[in-house]
């Protein structure tokens, strides 16, 4: 428990030495209006109830993804393409809504399927031929846009195109966008049983329930179960799982799946909310790279992951109050800095126990992988290089 | 001038719960070898790594000639000619053996590097103390030996005039054990002093002046190697008297229990195959020991036996049941434990803590769980009857992380999980690799009580004083082949030195110049 409670310490330390620093930006870049922004910046996420709402929307998704690395980070594997599974199942839960008109519940396990399937290849790969995860996963984010914007674009019924369609826009031209769910099919959005009257808010349904509940769940399978465990022990050290009898290959093609799984329900979860279509993308959404950062500030832990998710989500609301004084992405510079300094969460925990004395000499990366701070730089630069700044569905 | 080349004087190193070095004084004279003996987390690594720098202690002082100095870094023990061989070597793998020796100190000119300069040097120093190495091969293609040599080299590139060995002989065949002890010998006629980290025994006898004894952090005491014995030694380490000799009842030998025909297993590295042939048996009651040099087919054998690796040609039969193609779970379930060759590489998950690391064979059994939860209370409770029952320390208990036990703990918890499993057939590969004797005598006897238990113990061992005490029956094999089998009452050490150096076969002649063909294809 002591160790547990040291992570959270370093993460803590992490959050409040990227806040100063943000803060230190705004400073510098307008020094009137820092104090005052910052701290609207800090409370809007509990300004008013729709904020909140707002909060706790954006949350669920990022809580799923989020949940989708930190369960690979776990096992031993680094899913990259939380976005493509995510992009994957968001398709999979519209076209059930749209095309086959499918209540909610049965678009959202097509979600979870569609993601799991994209989640398949990558870990059959690394399985059957050893090849990197990380590149198949990167390939098959790619794919999986790719393939979605094809479907978009060509999937028809009765000769007219139905996932794009002219018929439910008024107004002459293709648009980019799905169709609203509310018009195609009501039945397909996530039930709201009344919290969007309570917090007074649109955005807000159930979702946020069903993220923290697979979250718990996957808490479970990884610290209660024999799977788990046997997941765990091939993450961290392949021949030592062979040598006890566990069957590696078939546990590497599983974690992938289940990592899969979690991001195609988040993709799911988030445009059965009826408040955002999917557009053609001509970039990898944000939000399965968004799950490196929920992943990374968690130290892979899945309930860890409910609150760094809920934390960047909160932030992101913040951040629209620093408009027009300051650009909004410096809320994306105080989430990197952040991120970069729970990369280092290693270091930051052997200070913690050096100071307070508990835990061991050698405090554990709580990642499956101990992962140098080098390449954890990389791979985050990686993941801004593919756009945190494009938006992901506009909103209504 | 001191009489004394080092002093440490009451130096306390306290860690997380532990205090690793309690008020020790160790003092190093000029020209000797000075042996440091205790179990394994006696304190012996951590003195040695504040001497060069790696950690800084909380109390007591360092003197070098008299005068008292600070060692912040390993730069600071190099400029006080401080040098020390790991027992884990830091050598770059996909360097040259010059590359590995002159890092750090590269001889350069305009900042391009001079090695025609550095490699006079190199060769002048091997030749000078007999360290036989190959300035152009590349430490993965070199036998763990010669890598030795290029550690020891480094310090005398570096002038070192102090040199610390931690555990060098944990690698070493007993042949390369006794160029070793020469090597040592030749530094201290040249004036050089060794600090020689070590428990076993016999090395001490043969090659320290003095000696300084360790155990759970506290000074035991020094003392001059003439005026000893071993099995004051071996009481003032373990703080109890030591049986060194393992005892034991005539062997009952039962039913077959293993029985291997005709094994073949192909080679990764070359296109012979690496075991021919094999064919034996092991029987309840009895322990088998397979002998050799290492890199005679021994480890690719097991592989095959336990089904980390795929044979291709024979069977194997385990308590009348054919496990030739069975899968590894199969085998465990027919009745195979296995305690392997490379702790860190197979037998443990070091992220793990100690307890999940003891249910690892058997954590699928319906006593650990119920559906598909883990029954934690019970692994706790089984656990902790293990660590007592075996004498496993750590820093805490059942939640320790594997990581970061020390290396005799960590062999005493896998050997503990395999003999407790309970199973028909115990296949230890090395099991006493890097243990004290304590520790040794602790596993020796596990070893025989599983015998007489009933169950069968093949055992494979490169130690040939085990081989000798621990075993009913010794078969050797040598490039891949058994040569010979012998009954250890009847045998002498060098007759069977004979046959695992290929110079003797049981079964058919030796053709000129076998003897000196084995050691020198591995290396």
């Amino acid at each position: 428990m002591k160790k547990g409670l040291i992570s959270v310490l370093a993460s803590v330390i992490s959050i409040l030495v990227g806040l100063l620093f943000g803060l230190l930006l705004l400073i510098i870049i307008k020094p009137g209006m820092a104090f005052p922004k910052f701290g609207q910046m800090l409370t809007a996420g509990i300004s008013s109830a729709p904020k909140l709402a707002k909060v706790l929307y954006q949350a669920a998704p990022l809580i799923m993804t989020g949940l989708s690395v930190a369960f690979a980070f776990k096992t031993g594997l680094f899913n990259i393409g939380a976005s493509g599974q995510y992009t994957v199942g968001a398709f999979a839960a519209l076209a059930c809504a749209i095309i086959f008109q499918m209540p909610w519940y049965l678009c959202l396990l097509a979600a979870l399927i569609a993601g799991a399937f994209w989640g398949v290849f990558p870990g059959l790969f690394k399985a059957l031929f050893n090849v990197n995860e990380v590149i198949t996963s990167i390939m098959f984010n790619w794919i999986g846009m790719m393939a979605v914007n094809l479907l978009c674009m060509n999937i028809k019924q009765d000769g007219k195109l139905i996932m794009l369609p002219k018929a439910w826009i008024s107004g002459n031209g293709l648009t980019d966008r799905t169709v609203s769910l509310s018009v195609a099919n009501p039945n397909a959005l996530i039930p709201k049983m009344g919290l969007d009257k309570l917090l007074n808010s649109n955005y807000m349904n159930i979702s946020i329930f069903i993220a923290v509940a697979f979250a718990i769940l996957l808490w479970v399978i990884l610290s209660r179960t024999t799977f788990g465990y046997e997941l765990k022990a091939c993450g961290s050290n392949k021949n030592a799982g062979i040598y006890a009898g566990i069957n590696a290959k078939r546990n590497i093609v599983l974690s992938m799946v289940i990592a899969g799984a979690m991001a195609g329900l988040g993709g799911g979860i988030y445009y059965l909310a009826g408040t955002a279509e999917y557009t053609i993308q001509k970039a990898l959404l944000a939000m399965g790279f968004n799950g490196i950062s929920v992943a990374l500030l968690a130290t892979s832990n899945p309930i860890g992951t409910i609150f760094s998710a809920l934390f960047i989500s909160y932030i992101q609301v913040g951040g629209e109050t620093l408009q027009p004084v300051y650009a909004k992405e410096i809320i994306d510079i105080i989430i990197a800095v952040i991120i970069y300094l729970s990369a280092f969460a290693l270091l930051t925990k052997t200070i913690i126990s050096k100071r307070i004395g508990t835990g061991t000499a050698n405090a554990n990366d709580k990642l499956g992988n101990p992962i140098p701070p080098e390449e954890l730089k990389g791979r985050k630069a990686h993941a801004h290089a593919h756009g945190n700044k494009q938006k992901e569905g506009e909103n209504k | 001038m001191s009489e004394y080349v080092i002093e440490m004087l009451n130096i306390t190193k306290k860690f997380p719960g532990i205090k690793a070095n309690d008020n020790i004084t160790l003092r190093l004279r000029h020209g000797e070898v000075h042996a440091l003996l205790g179990e394994n987390g006696a304190g012996k690594s951590t003195l040695m790594s504040v001497l060069f720098g790696l950690y800084q202690p909380e109390e007591g002082i360092i003197k070098k000639d008299g005068k008292e100095v600070k060692i912040n870094d390993p730069n600071d023990a190099n400029a006080l000619n401080i040098g020390m061989v790991h027992q884990h070597f830091k050598l770059v793998e996909c360097f040259t053996v010059l590359d590995n020796i002159i890092l750090g100190v590269e001889p350069n000119k305009f900042g391009f590097i001079n090695k025609a300069q550095a490699r006079e040097k190199v060769v002048e120093l091997s030749k000078k103390y007999g360290l036989q190495v190959d300035p152009d091969a590349m430490i993965e293609d070199i036998s763990v030996g010669m890598q030795q040599r290029v550690e020891i080299l480094k310090m005398l590139y570096r002038d070192n005039e102090i040199l610390i060995f931690d555990e060098p002989t944990a690698v070493l065949t007993p042949q390369e054990i006794d160029e070793l002890m020469q090597i040592m010998r030749n530094f201290t006629k040249e004036g050089k002093s060794i600090l020689f980290i070590t428990h076993k025994l016999n090395e001490i006898m043969a090659v320290a002046d003095r000696c300084t004894v360790l155990r759970k952090g506290k000074c035991i005491g020094t003392v001059d190697i003439k005026d000893t014995t071993k099995e004051e030694l071996s009481t003032m380490m373990v703080g109890r008297p030591v049986q060194l000799e393992v005892e034991k009842d005539e062997a009952k030998p039962g039913k077959v229990v293993l029985d291997v025909k005709n094994v073949t297993v192909p080679s990764k590295l070359h296109s012979n195959n690496a075991v021919k042939n094999v064919s034996f048996q092991v029987r309840e009651g009895e322990i088998v020991c397979l002998a050799g040099i290492e890199g005679n087919g021994q480890t690719q054998f097991v592989y095959a036996l336990t089904g980390l690796d795929k044979m291709s040609e024979g069977s194997i039969t385990l308590m009348g049941r054919d496990i030739t193609k069975a899968s590894i779970r199969n085998r465990a379930k027919a009745g195979m434990s296995h305690i392997p060759e490379d702790r860190h590489k197979h037998g443990l998950v070091l992220d793990y803590t100690l307890e999940e690391n003891l249910v690892l064979q058997r954590y699928w059994q319906p006593e650990f769980r119920t559906g598909p939860f883990i029954r934690r209370n019970e692994v706790r409770k089984y656990a902790n009857r293990l660590i007592d029952e075996f004498d496993i320390r750590s820093g805490e208990g059942p939640v320790t992380p594997a990581r970061s036990m020390s290396g005799g703990n960590q062999q005493k918890a896998i050997v503990a999980r395999e003999i407790d499993r309970d199973a028909k057939l115990l296949v230890a590969v090395q099991p006493t690799r890097g243990l004290d004797v304590g520790a040794i005598e602790n596993v020796h006897r596990n070893l025989v009580a599983c015998r007489d238990s009933g169950h069968a113990v093949l055992l494979v061992s490169l130690e040939l004083e085990e081989v000798m005490s621990v075993s009913d029956r010794i078969l050797v094999m040598y490039e891949g082949e058994i040569v010979g089998e012998f009954d250890p009452k009847k045998v002498t050490v060098q007759e069977l030195g004979l046959y695992m150096a290929g110079a003797k076969n049981m079964y058919r002649e030796v053709g000129h110049g076998g003897a000196d063909n084995g050691k020198e294809k591995e290396a």
